[in-house]
């Protein structure tokens, strides 16, 4: 359930939309509820959300499962999410993926043991001129090497304890 | 130095805050239009000005707006189109992070043009730091009396509103986006109806690209006249070029679209040159679906005439010796990069991005990138090649909306030009998994009226 | 008079036909009938939204209209292009077209099993239809072919992914025929798939007509599944008085002997049901008492179920007994009357099982 200031932030969003189209709302919804409900959108939190934008719940999961950034598995605390299409590519976004690889042991897709880190491929973000690059969380990570990707997981192991 | 009309004042310390941007003859633009121009007039001077959709297709804006329909008591809709999601194209994002008051001017000269009250600017998802800003920039406006009721006492109302995405590039698709904006999933609508007649909600609906709406500015501050003599005959004004790949200086640049690719390349004022002193082996000019080029016929047409950066110029030849302008995508290859993997990386792209909805697409994207994959890891077979071409040419053209064009060109340019690359990739699996093809002829000079490969 | 409404004339293969504005040109060309008519994996007539998904229905318009006679630059989708006036249609007589269609075809069957022997929907499956009449003979397809499991949704009906070409029929009925939908498009590209999310059964009164609407063997009756093939039944029509208001209560019986071993709708020439029927009706009126009894079912002649069938068949007349002055043949000879060799006293029709050797030595 949300708490009383995200459902006002609710309301405040379907107040952007004519009255009865408040469908429109589901996405910038869906990700609200991502972020609130552990990073990803289980068959419960879709639900909800159907309920309070008065939707079947087929609707809800239709729209989750097209859009590549709702998770409907649980993720870890930190995403990375590398890009490898074409330009960065070219600026070596293969050996940045490998190095994350190798770093922290885990495969594409796969989340370490302690439930930290998660590595994603994605195709892609329109970084294209500060390749390489990933997204985590909010932000872009631009002109990656493997130093930088040391100093990022440095940084998310601090800022989790 | 080249002249600019959209980043001429990009530079200026704190731009993006409502104050410093005001203080520089921001909202000028605006104040004339609504409060000394009809809708028609502004129409007019957009029509004058020769301004050419910037998200890729290059429709010319004026004769786009003069279709949205005109119901009586049906509320039309402005979109802007900030799914930024063609690989290789990363202008918008600058100019909403940097300038967003100049995309809010734009887009409320343009909704005063084409009488919408509400405007929804619909931002790829994973450009989630940006609605931040542009909500910010929103507030300002507002808080300034440039949005909202009764704009600078001239009884013209309007509401702007920031949506996300949530990763999808087929959203970029105006009908897609309409969709998705409606919350539903991004399957491109089949057209007619278009969204000039019934859109958004079933109502008119006009669907811009960011660069294209922030056009509007400097049109009406210069006059579309006065616009419509920057550049070269039907590519008028200037274009906002992300360039990236193997350069020196990979960045956004706003040009006008006057001067040669050969320039744009390797003047110190745009990409500085290809990078590592390596040379130079192909280029993808507008986006990863336009047809890639050789350097020797990206730096000259088959005509032997100096390509420049317009419409006109980068299309000449068609696709059997030309590209595509498009969304302004400019990707460098170098003399060490493999043509294979690079369509490779597009086919997966375009493959991971197809909606689903119809069949050539939805199948076929599959089916070249998995070909693709067997030739670029050694296990294709010369067949391979000719299975490619022929897929390519089932899915262009057949599907409901352009990404099936926009993943059939690029592998269909890649064989058309680099054949011998990808016969190579054939011949030599062991060779292939090592090293790359090189430069091999493709920037020799070219003999005049060239023959297509294929 | 009446007014007369203005026809759109249409040319179509360069057979002329006049339509109302706002006919699609497959509803043209189906107006004319034929071998011009373009086959339709996606569009159904009674379904509002449907078509212009599969792509099977390309055609090109060679001229606009009479007022902008130039030719559209793509092929276009017939079920959802609408006729102009003076507009000219190739279809068959198009070599790009067919081309096309081939393509379409063999996307179609690209991760479509090739496994028709097994799956209940042959011999009433519009995709072996559309490949035998349009595709290729071999596949070129070398790379592993999307599979999924089997799923029942409720106790009656199946679905079978793997078999599926998203043609989306089946989720325009439950959008348009149910007030609930349960079942929708899942995923995106090529790995959507038609689901539920969370599994489940889909519960209403129309459902089942899902299972008519579907071109393949992705949603079949559970009732019916494997306990015969179609071409070994009959087909009659019949109907009942249907409780349900939006039934229609008109239906095909497909029965052997007097069992009634399952009950759709009906169809027309172009697989599409005249009318809805409820689930009851669908799978709950399984005995011949149920219904009156029409008469039989009227299938196309190139479809393999009218193999079976007895429509039209005439009994030919017996001029043996009539030459013979109506005695019977059987009674031409009687070969007790001229041997003794084969025992008269012994009739074989009173010996229980196949005669044996022990049955002459029988004194």
């Amino acid at each position: 359930m949300f708490s009383e200031e995200k459902l006002n932030k609710v309301k405040e969003i379907i107040a952007r939309y004519p009255a009865g189209k408040q469908k429109s709302a589901l996405i910038p919804v869906l990700h609200l509820a991502q972020e609130e409900f552990g990073g990803w959108l289980s068959a419960e939190t879709m639900d909800y959300v159907a309920s309070l934008l008065q939707i079947k719940p087929i609707e809800v999961y239709e729209v989750a499962t097209f859009y590549s950034m709702f998770n409907l598995k649980p993720v870890g605390k930190y995403v990375f999410e590398v890009c490898q299409t074409g330009p960065c590519m070219l600026r070596g976004s293969d050996n940045i993926i490998d190095y994350i690889k190798k770093k922290l042991d885990i495969g594409v897709g796969e989340t370490t043991k302690d439930g930290l880190f998660t590595l994603k491929t994605v195709e892609c973000l329109g970084a294209c001129g500060y390749a390489p690059m990933m997204q985590l969380g909010k932000h872009f990570r631009e002109h990656l090497t493997p130093e930088k990707v040391d100093a990022i997981i440095e940084e998310c192991r601090v800022k989790a304890n | 130095m080249g002249r600019k009309l959209l980043f001429d004042k990009a530079h200026i310390e704190g731009i993006r805050y409502y104050d410093v941007y005001r203080a520089n003859g921001g909202y000028g633009s605006a104040e004339k239009a609504l409060k000394s121009m009809t809708p028609d007039q502004v129409l007019d001077e957009v029509k004058k000005s020769g301004l050419r959709g910037r998200g890729g297709a290059g429709f010319p804006t004026g004769m786009k707006w003069s279709f949205i329909a005109k119901p009586e008591g049906v509320p039309r809709y402005l979109v802007c189109n900030a799914d930024e999601s063609e690989p290789g194209t990363f202008k918008d994002r600058y100019l909403m992070e940097f300038i967003p008051h100049l995309l809010i001017e734009g887009l409320l000269i343009s909704s005063y043009t084409l009488g919408c009250n509400s405007c929804y600017i619909y931002i790829r998802g994973e450009y989630a730091w940006i609605p931040d800003i542009l909500e910010q920039a929103i507030a300002e406006a507002k808080k300034n009396g440039w949005l909202g009721k009764n704009i600078q006492g001239t009884g013209f109302d309007l509401e702007i509103y920031v949506q996300r995405g949530a990763g999808a590039y087929i959203c970029g698709e105006e009908t897609a986006l309409i969709e998705s904006l409606e919350g539903k999933r991004g399957n491109p609508r089949i057209k007619p109806p278009f969204p000039a007649v019934k859109g958004l909600w079933d109502c008119p609906t006009v669907v811009n690209n960011v660069e294209t709406l922030a056009a509007v500015v400097p049109i009406l501050r210069i006059g579309g006249e006065e616009y419509s003599k920057y550049g070269i005959g039907k590519s008028t004004g200037t274009k906002l070029i992300s360039a990236c790949g193997n350069i020196n200086k990979p960045g956004v640049y706003e040009i006008e679209m006057n001067i040669s690719v050969e320039e744009f390349i390797y003047s110190d004022e745009y990409c500085g040159g290809i990078a590592n002193g390596k040379r130079l082996k192909a280029c993808i000019p507008g986006g990863s679906s336009v047809p890639i080029l050789p350097a020797n016929l990206l730096l000259k047409t088959a005509k032997g005439e100096q390509r420049m950066m317009t419409y006109e110029s980068l299309s000449d030849g068609g696709f059997a010796t030309g590209s595509m302008l498009g969304s302004g995508g400019f990707i460098v290859l170098d003399e060490d990069q493999c043509v294979v993997k690079n369509t490779l990386t597009f086919a997966r792209f375009y493959h991971h991005e197809s909606c689903g909805q119809c069949s050539p697409c939805r199948e076929g994207t599959g089916w070249m990138k998995r070909v693709l994959q067997n030739i670029e890891n050694g296990k294709g077979k010369m067949s391979d090649i000719d299975l490619l071409w022929d897929i390519q040419r089932k899915i262009e053209g057949n599907t409901i909306c352009p990404l099936g064009d926009a993943a059939a060109w690029p592998v269909a340019a890649a064989i058309r030009h680099f054949r011998d690359e990808f016969e190579w990739h054939v011949l030599h699996p062991e060779e292939a998994t090592k090293r790359n093809y090189g430069l091999a002829h493709y920037a020799d000079p070219l003999v005049i009226a060239a023959p297509a490969a294929v | 008079m009446a007014e007369e409404k203005k026809l759109f004339k249409v040319k179509i293969d360069n057979i002329s036909v006049e339509v109302e504005p706002g006919t699609t040109i497959l509803n043209a060309a189906r107006r004319i009938g034929g071998d011009i008519v373009p086959p339709a994996m996606c569009y159904y007539s009674k379904l509002q939204g449907s078509g212009g998904k599969c792509r099977t229905c390309l055609v090109k318009v060679t001229k606009g209209s009479e007022a902008d006679p130039r030719p559209m630059p793509k092929l276009v989708a017939s079920c959802r292009t609408t006729v102009m006036d003076g507009m000219e249609v190739a279809n068959i007589t198009s070599p790009e077209v067919q081309e096309a269609r081939k393509g379409v075809v063999e996307f179609l069957l690209l991760n479509h099993p090739l496994d028709c022997p097994v799956c209940d929907q042959a011999g009433e499956c519009h995709l072996q239809d559309l490949s035998y009449e349009h595709g290729a003979e071999t596949t070129r397809y070398e790379f592993k072919r999307r599979t999924f499991d089997r799923i029942d949704i409720g106790d009656k009906i199946q679905l079978h992914m793997t078999r599926c070409i998203l043609c989306y029929r089946c989720v325009f009925t439950a959008d348009q025929l149910t007030e609930k939908r349960e079942h929708g498009v899942l995923g995106r590209g090529e790995v959507a798939e038609i689901g539920t999310y969370i599994h489940q059964s889909l519960d209403n009164n129309f459902i089942g007509n899902v299972i008519d609407v579907c071109p393949v063997g992705a949603l079949t009756d559970k009732t019916f599944r494997f306990k015969n093939r179609v071409w070994f039944l009959k087909a009659v029509d019949a109907h009942r008085q249907c409780e349900d208001p939006k039934c229609c209560g008109k239906t095909v019986l497909w029965m052997r002997g007097d069992e009634v071993f399952r009950v759709t709708a009906r169809k027309d020439k172009y697989g599409e049901v005249e009318d809805w029927i409820c689930d009851t009706c669908r799978f709950d009126k399984k005995d011949v008492k149920d219904w009156v009894i029409e008469g039989p079912r009227n299938i196309d002649r190139h479809s393999v179920i009218s193999q079976g069938h007895y429509v039209g068949v005439h009994k030919p007349k017996d001029t043996l007994v009539e030459v013979l002055d109506g005695r019977q043949p059987k009674l031409l000879l009687d070969i007790h009357t001229v041997s003794e060799v084969n025992r008269p006293d012994i009739d074989l029709s009173q010996i229980d099982g196949p005669a044996h050797s022990d049955d002459f030595n029988k004194k």
